[in-house]
């Protein structure tokens, strides 16, 4: 099993979960965050008081699925999220050792 | 030099519609009416739009600046600034009550009023205030409530300056104390006189306030309201220091929809401060009402114009500071210049409260939070200045009001003398203000101290002085 974490800009998480679906995806964890990378941020100013914002809104997803199906969910991420403009983000992939499904104590693959 | 003998008032508009009446109408003028006389002097339109004006006065400061400091301030203080803007009108209109409409508006000495009014003492619904015209009042009550707006919304101003780093009741003495030593003489020097029935009574020639018989045009508190909370504020935020974190943190506002909604209603309850300041429902109310709305529009124009030009974005923050500006600016000239004036004066004064809030303010590193000084007293006393320019009728202005003849007449006009009158009741608000509030805000601090610890500071004066949360989501 691999967990892959993907960062990706906010108004693409609508379009990669329909991508992801469609693959055979079939559960996801999203989480609001803020982060840099090669996107530096942007500055405001209020009433003359510039302020340099750092870090910049993304969507976290964190997905589990078999080995077999991780790298189609990276091309598929990659795909979907890209708009080619700076801040597109990134994904990471991890080895998972374990899953279980709370309801049913089914475990690993079984319980994705 | 008999300064004395030039009255400030409504404006030669009066004087104007006084001068065609005919003769008849003079004859029947009844020279210091009594109560009984006065009853029959009362117009139930006139009674209206001042109780009118005075609720719309009172949304200026619940919620509207309420609304409009607090969306500036960081989420964590954002009901302090709520609580303090509340609880300070709360307070003031009692104080007002108790005694602080005897100290302004009763005679007694050119700078503070007596005490035979206290508790609204021979206050009753069959006694009447004075109005600008000739044989023309109101109810006293009227008056009383009208002016009780005012008294509670210029304390509720100062707290902008000092937002997020203030101790609650520290904050609440000094505002009572800042009434009654500050407001209430200033409201009394400016704006007192027996009224126009009265002055060419005998004994009574004299009875009228330091600064309006030197004929210093202040229609609705250029000097009173907003040079005199601006100044104070400045003092606090120099005494009580910066916020925690000032230049290095990030403080941006935490919600600019509930500024744009403060300053929205701010600007509606505007029409009341000015409009109503005219004390009659008329012709010169309205003058005051259009000079608001065109004043304001003005400086919201400008203001944006200029970020446009420095920054390359017009901000919402920039247009409603624009706005507040003209607001403030029109305040003493809004029944004396004409619209077009206004509409000068609205787009003049945006580029100078901007310089102030983010060029001097950075230069000089003070943290004035919400730009108290940089908006209400540099705004203020460029309006106070400007009505001695807008109001020449050669601009289109109203000229003043001669009440040393009865019935009054339009005064003379000369741009030099009234531009002097209007320098000197600026520099009275600013000394007196200024040095009150910096005695009492360094006394209090020693005393009490204003500052809350760097802890409570960080964790938010909402749960550390309140104990709650404005936002649970």
């Amino acid at each position: 099993m691999k967990l892959i974490i993907a960062a990706i800009k906010p108004f693409k998480l609508e379009e990669v979960r329909e991508a992801l679906t469609v693959i055979g995806v079939r559960g996801m964890m999203v989480t609001e965050i803020k982060g840099f990378g090669l996107q530096s941020g942007h500055t405001e100013i209020y009433r003359g008081a510039e302020y340099a914002v750092n870090f910049v809104p993304k969507m976290r997803l964190e997905i589990v699925v078999a080995d077999s199906l991780a790298d189609q969910v990276v091309d598929t991420i990659t795909k979907t999220a890209r708009t080619g403009k700076i801040g597109d983000g990134k994904i990471f992939v991890i080895d998972v050792s374990q899953a279980v499904r709370v309801r049913t104590g089914e475990t690993n693959d079984d319980a994705l | 030099m008999n300064r004395v003998t030039k009255f400030a008032g409504v404006g030669a508009g009066v004087a104007a519609i006084l001068a065609s009446l005919p003769l008849a109408a003079y004859a029947d003028m009844i020279k210091a009416p009594d109560a009984t006389a006065m009853a029959g002097m009362v117009n139930k339109g006139d009674t209206t739009w001042m109780l009118v004006s005075s609720a719309l006065v009172l949304l200026m400061s619940v919620p509207a600046l309420g609304l409009f400091y607090g969306g500036l301030v960081r989420s964590k203080n954002m009901l302090s600034v709520l609580m303090q803007v509340f609880m300070i009108v709360s307070m003031v209109a009692i104080i007002w009550c108790v005694y602080g409409y005897s100290l302004a508006f009763t005679g007694g000495s050119p700078y503070v009023g007596g005490l035979s009014k206290a508790f609204l003492m021979g206050v009753s619904a069959s006694s009447y205030a004075a109005t600008f015209s000739n044989n023309v009042y109101i109810p006293e009550y009227a008056y009383v409530i009208f002016q009780m707006t005012f008294a509670c919304i210029t304390p509720a101003l100062i707290v902008g300056a000092f937002a997020e780093r203030i101790k609650f009741w520290p904050l609440m003495l000094f505002c009572g104390l800042w009434v009654t030593i500050v407001y209430f003489p200033v409201a009394h020097m400016v704006w007192y006189w027996a009224g126009p029935d009265f002055l060419t009574n005998p004994g009574q020639e004299a009875d009228y306030g330091l600064v309006w018989g030197w004929g210093a045009l202040d229609f609705a508190g250029g000097t009173v309201v907003h040079i005199n909370a601006g100044i104070a504020g400045l003092m606090g935020c120099l005494v009580i220091g910066k916020r925690t974190g000032y230049g290095k943190e990030n403080m941006s506002p935490h919600s600019l929809t509930m500024t744009m909604i403060g300053a929205s209603m701010l600007w509606v309850g505007w029409f009341g401060f000015n409009a109503g300041s005219n004390l009659e429902a008329n012709g010169l109310a309205a003058l005051a009402f259009i000079n608001t709305f065109v004043a304001t529009a003005a400086a919201a124009l400008s203001w944006s114009l200029v970020e446009q030009l420095r920054h390359g974005r017009p901000s919402l923050l920039g247009a409603v500071s624009g706005a507040v500006a003209g607001l403030v600016a029109v305040t003493p000239a809004s029944g004396y210049a004409g619209p077009m004036g206004s509409i000068v004066l609205g787009l003049l004064v945006s580029p100078l409260c901007y310089t102030f809030v983010s060029v001097v303010k950075s230069r000089f590193n003070y943290d004035d939070s919400l730009d108290v000084f940089g908006v209400h007293c540099i705004g203020g006393i460029f309006g106070a200045m400007m009505t001695g320019v807008l109001a020449a009728p050669g601009l289109g202005g109203q000229g003043w009001v001669d009440y040393t003849q009865f019935p009054a007449v339009a005064g003379a006009w000369d741009m030099g003398t009234q531009l002097y009158a209007q320098f000197k009741a600026v520099m009275v608000t600013l000394l007196w203000s200024g040095g009150v509030s910096l005695v009492l805000f360094f006394v209090i601090d020693k005393v009490f101290g204003l500052r809350p610890t760097v802890e409570d500071e960080r964790q938010g004066l909402d749960q550390t002085s309140h104990g709650e949360n404005a936002y649970n989501m």
